[in-house]
């Protein structure tokens, strides 16, 4: 374990390096750069490839090309690059590609305000690509999060086959801290299943009793198929509705049955609170602070932090809130992250602090929108 | 009464997922000559030793050509329109000893994929592209392709395509690619001697392969009947030995030159990534 003082793009290179990410396919994009910068002097020295690409349409598509030829890959971008990633994505979901994309989130619409920071994409993220899917979303709040959950995003991308998103934003990428760096053997590395069958019986998506199948690369015999149509076990082109149903759901099934390993949450001051705060990425650093100086002023506040954004454990939401007499979201956009704690609270119980800052939102500003209420 | 398509082995059987045929392209298309053509030369490399069967991979995007992937019995990837030379660069660079040839019709590979193929060959990528041009949008019904040629009535140009044509050829000689040749499904010889040169050479390889779409294409200029139409490409196809760039454009009633415009041994861009940190 090395201590390392690092900012929190360059915790996400680390990170994804001590995962065994060996391919990186990027273009450059503000305030993502630094992941390729960082990747591109440190990957080829040890035995890796990064490589920048004319666009993100290519980044993602290689990425998912090297995932296939037995790599774990990654690619980082922000908003509008992640945009221009989701048709790529849906490939990744359908093909079952083991694969981390970092969305580092900027303001938007469009080309936004670049150089600063948002929480605005937490839907496109979800739901941007076409077609019915789940994927992990993670969302770290600081540079060492940013590190550990990189981490974590390879190891559930691996063990379940499917693309993982880790959602940072433009002040976690900027922040330099303290951050514990794994030697090998420090923290559990999962790599993706491999087939315990010769090739010729071999069916590249029939699934485990776990629903993910195991999977065999490019150049080891087994006459891969990667199949962007519906396709059955074989990887055959399907247009029944049976297949369409099995494919899909399965693809669901398979991340949401992991739920209780993927869904975390982070609490402050969760034994005694009257009110509690809900938010996630950067914003729950000022979150934090106002929750403390709301404590100090004698109000009872307590703060339930997201560390997963997708999928969501309901009932973990449903119990914290339930505690609670108002439950406030906060969070740096218009209000996305409110419509799931609607979904767990009574009427009128949730209120959205939609802080829309361009900057790390201060904590006094949550303070006094909490207080209005009160 | 069901007629077993199957009936005796094919010399290239080895090469197909026989389970999957009979395939979807239609009578008189072009795409099944080609890829006979292209199984011959891996046949031809395979068996002189020179090329292991498990390092073949075939990676396609969105089209008839595309649907290649589906019949051979390699390691294959029928990945998203445009979007193949993206992923076959990626597969080539995570594990350098694969052979890679992407196959796709020409939207697939000069529209929509466009600045991927300028990309690629401005690298001098290790990949071999095969570009088969039927000079229209097949598989969703008949639209304006880059290949279409100027004035033609197609579904999207129903008052005749204001576009000439693309010279695909002229543009990735442009670039850095060490392999540039244009070949047609009426000359299935030379297709299959291009694709063997291309196999034994590193770095960007980009074969254009002219070819008949009777079903689509055809309608459109008249000409459904696939003998017709077969021959009517073969007597406008002109085969030189060393063509200049010059005579290369999509030009009707020149002739469409065909044959290997260019021919060198660049290092490629493994071969130059390789040497940075030695």
């Amino acid at each position: 374990m090395i201590k390392s003082f690092i900012s929190g793009n360059t915790a996400i290179a680390e990170g994804a390096i001590t995962a065994g990410m060996r391919f990186y396919a990027g273009y450059p994009i503000t305030p993502a750069s630094e992941i390729m910068e960082y990747l591109a002097e440190k990957l080829p020295r040890i035995g890796g490839v990064a490589m920048q690409f004319e666009d993100e349409i290519a980044s993602i598509n290689a990425a998912i090309g090297a995932s296939w030829a037995g790599a774990k890959s990654m690619t980082a971008t922000s908003g509008p690059g992640f945009s221009l990633m989701l048709e790529a994505l849906g490939l990744a979901v359908i093909t079952e590609t083991p694969l981390v994309v970092v969305d580092v989130m900027r303001a938007g619409p469009s080309t936004g305000v670049p150089t600063k920071t948002s929480q605005s994409d937490i839907m496109q993220v979800r739901y941007g690509a076409h077609g019915d899917y789940v994927i992990p979303v993670f969302a770290p709040w600081s540079a060492q999060e940013a590190y550990d959950l990189t981490i974590k995003a390879f190891n559930v991308a691996e063990s379940l086959r499917t693309p993982v998103i880790l959602l940072s934003d433009a002040i976690i990428a900027h922040l330099w801290e303290s951050v514990l760096v794994a030697d090998p053997g420090e923290v559990e590395i999962i790599n993706r299943k491999k087939p315990s069958v010769p090739p010729n019986l071999y069916l590249p998506y029939k699934p485990d009793d776990d629903l993910v199948p195991p999977m065999a690369v490019f150049g080891e015999g087994y006459n891969v198929l990667v199949e962007s149509l519906v396709h059955d076990e074989r990887g055959f082109y399907k247009q029944d509705k049976t297949t369409y149903r099995n494919l899909v759901n399965r693809l669901i099934n398979k991340v949401l049955s992991k739920i209780d390993s993927i869904f975390e949450v982070e609490t402050y001051y969760s034994d005694d609170y009257e009110y509690l705060l809900v938010s996630f990425g950067s914003t729950a650093r000022s979150a934090l602070a106002a929750t403390r100086a709301l404590r100090k002023s004698g109000i009872k506040a307590g703060l339930l932090r997201l560390k997963t954004l997708w999928p969501l454990k309901l009932e973990v939401l449903e119990k914290y809130c339930g505690e609670a007499k108002k439950v406030f979201v906060i969070e740096n956009n218009t209000g996305k992250l409110l419509y799931d704690i609607e979904r767990v609270t009574e009427d009128s119980k949730a209120v959205s602090l939609p802080l829309l800052d361009l900057e790390i939102p201060e904590p006094k500003d949550i303070v006094e929108g909490v207080k209005k209420w009160l | 009464m069901v007629v077993s398509t199957v009936e005796k082995p094919h010399p290239l059987d080895p090469y197909l997922r026989v389970a999957r045929l009979p395939h979807i392209w239609c009578p008189g298309c072009g795409i099944g000559i080609a890829l006979g053509s292209v199984m011959r030369a891996i046949d031809k490399r395979i068996k002189e030793g020179t090329l292991k069967k498990e390092n073949v991979v075939f990676v396609t995007g969105i089209g008839c050509s595309a649907r290649s992937s589906f019949y051979v019995n390699f390691d294959a990837a029928h990945t998203l329109h445009g979007r193949a030379i993206a992923f076959a660069t990626g597969a080539k660079l995570a594990k350098p000893e694969l052979e890679v040839i992407v196959v796709g019709g020409d939207g697939d590979i000069a529209g929509i994929g466009g600045n991927h193929l300028l990309h690629a060959a401005k690298r001098n990528m290790d990949l071999i592209v095969l570009m088969i041009t039927n000079f229209v949008y097949a598989m969703t019904g008949g639209q304006v392709a880059p290949t279409t040629p100027l004035r033609l009535y197609t579904t999207t140009t129903p008052h005749g395509n204001p576009e000439p044509p693309l010279n695909t050829v002229r543009v990735v000689s442009s670039l850095n690619a060490n392999y540039v040749a244009r070949a047609s499904v009426t000359h299935p010889i030379l297709i299959e001697q291009y694709v063997y040169r291309a196999l034994g050479m590193r770095g960007f390889r980009f074969i254009e392969i002219l070819s008949t779409c009777p079903e689509v294409f055809g309608r459109h200029i008249g000409i459904r009947d696939p003998l017709t139409l077969y021959n009517h490409l073969r007597s406008k196809v002109v085969v030189k030995q060393s063509p200049s760039i010059e005579e290369s454009d999509l030009d009707w009633e020149r002739g469409l030159v065909i044959g290997e415009y260019l021919i060198r041994d660049n290092p490629s861009y493994l071969d130059r990534v390789r040497g940075r940190l030695e």
